[in-house]
């Protein structure tokens, strides 16, 4: 029997198991809104902007480990998507993404509300479709399925002209057959046992954690590799959760704003062992005095990011949880070192940096330090919560004092950086765990970038959290005018009162808190806690405060800043320049 | 260092523009590119030439297999392998210059494709020295078109003995 190309989506989408997609509706995608109407398996989450429906997508798809997914109309709704598509392309996100297009007869004619959104997304996506027979609609949604989930995941767009929504075909599900698309899972056993032998003799080892760890389940392999052979782990920022933040081996996030002792584990050791990781230019800082004594193992599913950044000694192409598991095996049965001593006179050393410059910050009884709003989330929830984060000061302040222990428990736009991110992705985080608590950390300039999806949230009943850290400044860029641009806040200052968070909250139908007192931030936090709604919790911080440790960009990354010696630092780093 | 790459690639549309878009996205630089189909119509063969010292071309090869549509990279410069580039030259020689443009084009293996009162219009194949030559002692006789196709290659097969 034929049935329309609209009908044909939804067959497939249930064939792949959504339940959820996070859409705005247009003019060209009338037909497919129209037969999800009195459909009961999908549900449509209709955002506020189509950006907030991509992000919440991304959102869903992190926290659950599915592909998240959206569907909007052409032009003006294709081009919102860029944003969150980029988003999670940087961040390898499995995403697969419905634009509505004019009639195939009208592309390329300048028609109402054309866009050219296939070549528009081609760098952003991992691969993208324009359906032009509606014969070819189902092999291409499952392609785009298997594309965006497997290997190194990432979104995947599929353009769908009007005509070929409304066309009819027969619904067949076909089989998979990319020939050119066939990613590597195994990696080389050879390299591993190269590998192996490395941390036999190693006398001063550190593991480097990314996002890879987070995407392929690995975290279990992680840490029974980790404890074995007692090598510390520091995590990017996409990796936090991958191991343990609590873990006597966990060295915290490093980089442009990591802990000190990470920084100075990495620039010291002798082999880095690098996880489900790419050695972005926010981890290395100066590539070129990046870990000098160090060799490096580079476990990774994508070979694009091997040697891309940094030498590799002993490259190993493969799915991460599968080849520490062969690794872990390998140590255990074939290589049998005892490596107790020489890794005690390592961690006494990396005891001895932690203990020199632990990670923290000077309290305040008289305004709300920003941490301590972080610190105190992490107290009151006891880390069992999905935590999402804007960009900013706010993001990297809840890397560094919330410790995540689980992975899928942070949600943040690592690569892209992009404000806006947090609230619409803890929608869809909260529609992918609906009992569990979902908080969103904001700054004041991140929230109103996406603000329109309280309406989303107010009207879906979700319970998401939003504390905003309010300290009415954009703050890195603030931070940065203040340590390298002669405090010249050149348009970085937002107004004091303007918005007022608590009345928008209420003008949405959420409740509206705030905290100006550091004795204030508990008694809002679990009272926010408490109420089964929507809540932005508005706490006015310290505006002069910074986030610290820092590495300039451009130096090394033990070559840090730190809020005790700010001053001195500052002299030190114009004597660098 | 200059490489020739070949790149075999789905015949579909867009895949040019995935290609060209990721060297142009990342910086990397192409000096010529020619495509056509194969014997199978359903595949596609671009010859890329580029240059980049040893990572860069190493990077290159692994963008372009990361490249969804693309089934096989060859790095034809790390293998014993033919190129051919063709050349068509349109040249107007003074009448004393006309028997030696003649003369240059038998000697180079060329062809007169077609000739007016005034010109002649030359097609040479061969790599890039033979062009490169033929080119110089054609640009006293008075080059006026020139257009090149890019460089195709192919790997040599040993010959077992």
């Amino acid at each position: 029997m034929k049935i329309s190309g609209s009908e044909i989506l939804i067959e497939c989408l249930k064939k792949e198991g959504v339940k959820h997609i996070f859409g705005y509706p247009g003019g060209v995608v009338l037909n497919i809104f129209d037969a999800l109407y009195d459909n009961k398996d999908l549900r449509l989450i209709l955002t506020r902007h189509e950006q907030g429906a991509v992000h919440a997508a991304d959102g869903y798809a992190r926290a659950s480990g599915k592909v998240g997914v959206a569907l909007v109309t052409s032009g003006p709704g294709a081009t919102n998507t860029v944003t969150g598509i980029a988003t999670a392309s940087m961040d390898s996100i499995p995403l697969v993404v419905f634009s509505g297009q004019v009639p195939t007869m009208l592309i390329g004619n300048d028609a109402f509300q054309e866009a050219d959104i296939v070549g528009i997304t081609r760098p952003c996506t991992k691969y993208n479709y324009l359906v032009k027979d509606v014969k070819d609609l189902a092999r291409i949604v499952r392609e785009a399925f298997y594309i965006a989930s497997s290997g190194r995941p990432g979104p995947v767009l599929i353009d769908l002209p009007k005509d070929v929504t409304v066309g009819k075909a027969d619904f067949l599900w076909p089989e998979l057959d990319i020939r050119s698309y066939k990613p590597t899972y195994e990696g080389n056993k050879w390299m591993i046992t190269q590998g192996a032998q490395l941390i036999a003799k190693s006398k001063k080892p550190v593991i480097i954690a990314g996002g890879g760890v987070i995407l392929s389940g690995a975290s279990k392999e992680l840490r029974e590799f980790a404890e074995h052979t007692d090598i510390p782990v520091t995590m990017t920022l996409m990796g936090l959760g991958g191991f343990p933040g609590s873990h006597k081996l966990s060295l915290g996030m490093l980089g442009m704003h990591g802990t000190y002792y990470a920084n100075k584990a990495v620039q010291d050791a002798d082999l880095l062992i690098a996880v489900g990781m790419r050695f972005d230019d926010r981890v290395t800082g100066k590539v070129d005095s990046f870990a000098p004594n160090a060799k490096i193992i580079h476990i990774d599913i994508d070979p694009t990011s091997i040697k891309k950044n940094v030498r590799v000694d002993v490259p190993v192409v493969g799915d991460v949880k599968r080849v520490l598991a062969v690794m872990n095996k390998v140590l255990k049965e074939e290589v049998k070192e005892q490596w107790g001593e020489v890794r005690k006179a390592w961690l006494k050393q990396i005891g001895a940096w932690r203990a020199e410059r632990p990670q923290t910050y000077t309290h305040s009884d008289e305004v709300i330090k920003p941490q301590f709003v972080v610190e105190k989330i992490y107290e009151l929830t006891k880390g069992d919560a999905i935590i999402t984060t804007e960009v900013g000061q706010n993001q990297m302040w809840t890397a560094q004092f919330y410790k995540f222990d689980k992975p899928r428990t942070l949600l943040t736009s690592g690569g892209l950086g992009t404000m806006g991110y947090g609230f619409p992705a803890a929608i869809g985080a909260q529609f992918a765990h609906p009992e569990k608590l979902v908080i969103d950390i904001a700054g004041d300039g991140s929230i109103q970038m996406n603000i329109q999806e309280l309406a989303t949230a107010v009207i879906n009943k979700l319970p998401v959290k939003v504390a905003i850290l309010s300290n009415r400044y954009l703050g890195m860029v603030r931070q940065w005018q203040e340590l390298f641009f002669n405090e010249r806040y050149s348009h970085t200052k937002l107004d004091e009162n303007a918005p007022d968070f608590v009345k928008i909250a209420e003008a949405y139908g959420a409740v509206g808190l705030r905290a100006t007192k550091p004795s204030e931030v508990e008694p809002v936090l679990k009272e926010a806690f408490r109420i089964k709604k929507t809540v932005f919790m508005d706490f006015v911080v310290d505006w002069k405060e910074k986030v610290y440790p820092m590495v300039p960009a451009g130096a090394a990354i033990d070559h840090m800043l730190f809020e005790q010696a700010e001053k001195k630092a500052e002299k030190k780093l114009k004597a660098v320049k | 260092m200059r490489h020739t790459i070949s790149v075999l690639v789905e015949n579909k549309f867009g895949v040019l523009s995935r290609v060209s878009g990721l060297f142009s996205g990342r910086g990397y630089n192409i000096e010529s590119l020619s495509v056509g189909e194969t014997i199978d119509p359903q595949v596609s063969v671009m010859t890329i030439v580029t240059t980049g010292d040893d990572s860069v071309i190493e990077q290159i090869t692994k963008q372009l297999n990361k490249l969804i549509d693309v089934i096989k990279v060859t790095d034809m410069t790390e293998l014993d392998h033919v190129e051919r580039e063709m050349v068509l030259l349109k040249v107007s020689p003074r009448q004393q210059d006309k028997a030696e443009v003649l003369n240059l084009t038998e000697i180079f293996r060329g062809r007169i494709v077609d000739s007016s009162q005034k010109t002649y219009t030359i097609e040479i194949t061969g790599d890039e020295k033979k062009i490169e030559a033929f080119v110089e002692l054609m640009r006293p006789m008075g080059i006026k078109e020139f257009v090149r196709t890019g460089k195709v290659a192919i790997t040599r097969e040993g010959i077992k003995k």
